[in-house]
């Protein structure tokens, strides 16, 4: 059998990795008043990555990024949980969130709001789940 | 000149929803190749042109619209789409989509 040869699909994989981990920034900023937030901003962050192992494969991606996707779901749900039960001990409502307008050093007055503390743990939650998902079914010989 | 801009905001909203009515059909027809497809190419063809037809249609409701927020999911459709793309074709060729050790 030929060997296959896979150089289209690696090159672009090394510019394209990069926009799709920008484009995963940009929509997990842009949730709570626009479209995106931390669901489909950690499935993006996901497909990146799943993009480098199509790549790669699974030895060479896992010496780049030695993360254990399994230890991000307790991590993402501690900080869902932490966010909105902090709410509760200044005497407001479970889940309330307030937002501010602050004086940036360099983007200029920029709204914050503590909803993306809580998109955070959503963020680290699906990308754990997700790539625990693929990694578990493409081991399995 | 009100009367000119008002023609053709209705020109706009009537072109926009005959291509609807066709990219609609078409998927329908894609959707047949799809399910019926003689071999596992075609199907992986039909799927990457249904998923075309689905950013076409997404830029056509925003027209439709009159909005901007449907601009990403146009950009996040064709990223899902070619990340499947690539997985499909990967599957079809190598029999494995990720490899365990690429020396």
């Amino acid at each position: 059998m030929i060997k296959e040869n896979d150089l289209i699909l690696r090159t672009t994989t090394t510019l394209i990795a990069f926009i799709l981990f920008g484009f995963s920034i940009y929509l997990f900023l842009a949730g709570h008043s626009a479209p995106g937030g931390g669901f489909i901003g950690g499935l993006m962050t996901s497909a990146a990555i799943l993009l480098m192992y199509m790549a790669y494969g699974l030895k060479a991606v896992s010496k780049i990024l030695p993360i254990n996707y399994q230890l991000l779901i307790p991590i993402g749900l501690t900080i869902a949980l932490l966010t909105s039960i902090g709410s509760v001990f200044i005497g407001e409502p479970f889940l309330n969130q307030t937002f501010g307008y602050f004086d940036l050093p360099i983007l200029g007055e920029k709204e914050l709001a503590t909803a993306l503390l809580f998109d955070l743990g959503v963020y680290l939650t699906v990308v754990g789940v997700s790539l625990t998902i693929i990694l578990t079914i493409a081991n399995d010989q | 000149m009100s009367d000119l801009v008002k023609s053709m905001d209705s020109a706009v909203e009537t072109v926009s929803i005959i291509c609807i009515v066709f990219i609609s059909i078409s998927i329908l027809m894609l959707l047949y190749r799809v399910i019926i497809g003689p071999t596992n190419p075609d199907r992986a063809v039909a799927l990457d042109t249904i998923g075309i037809n689905l950013m076409a249609l997404v830029g056509l409701i925003a027209i439709l619209l009159e909005t901007t927020r449907l601009n990403d999911v146009v950009l996040l459709i064709g990223i899902l789409l070619f990340i499947g793309t690539i997985a499909l074709a990967k599957f079809l060729e190598k029999g494995v989509i990720i490899d365990r050790d690429l020396d």
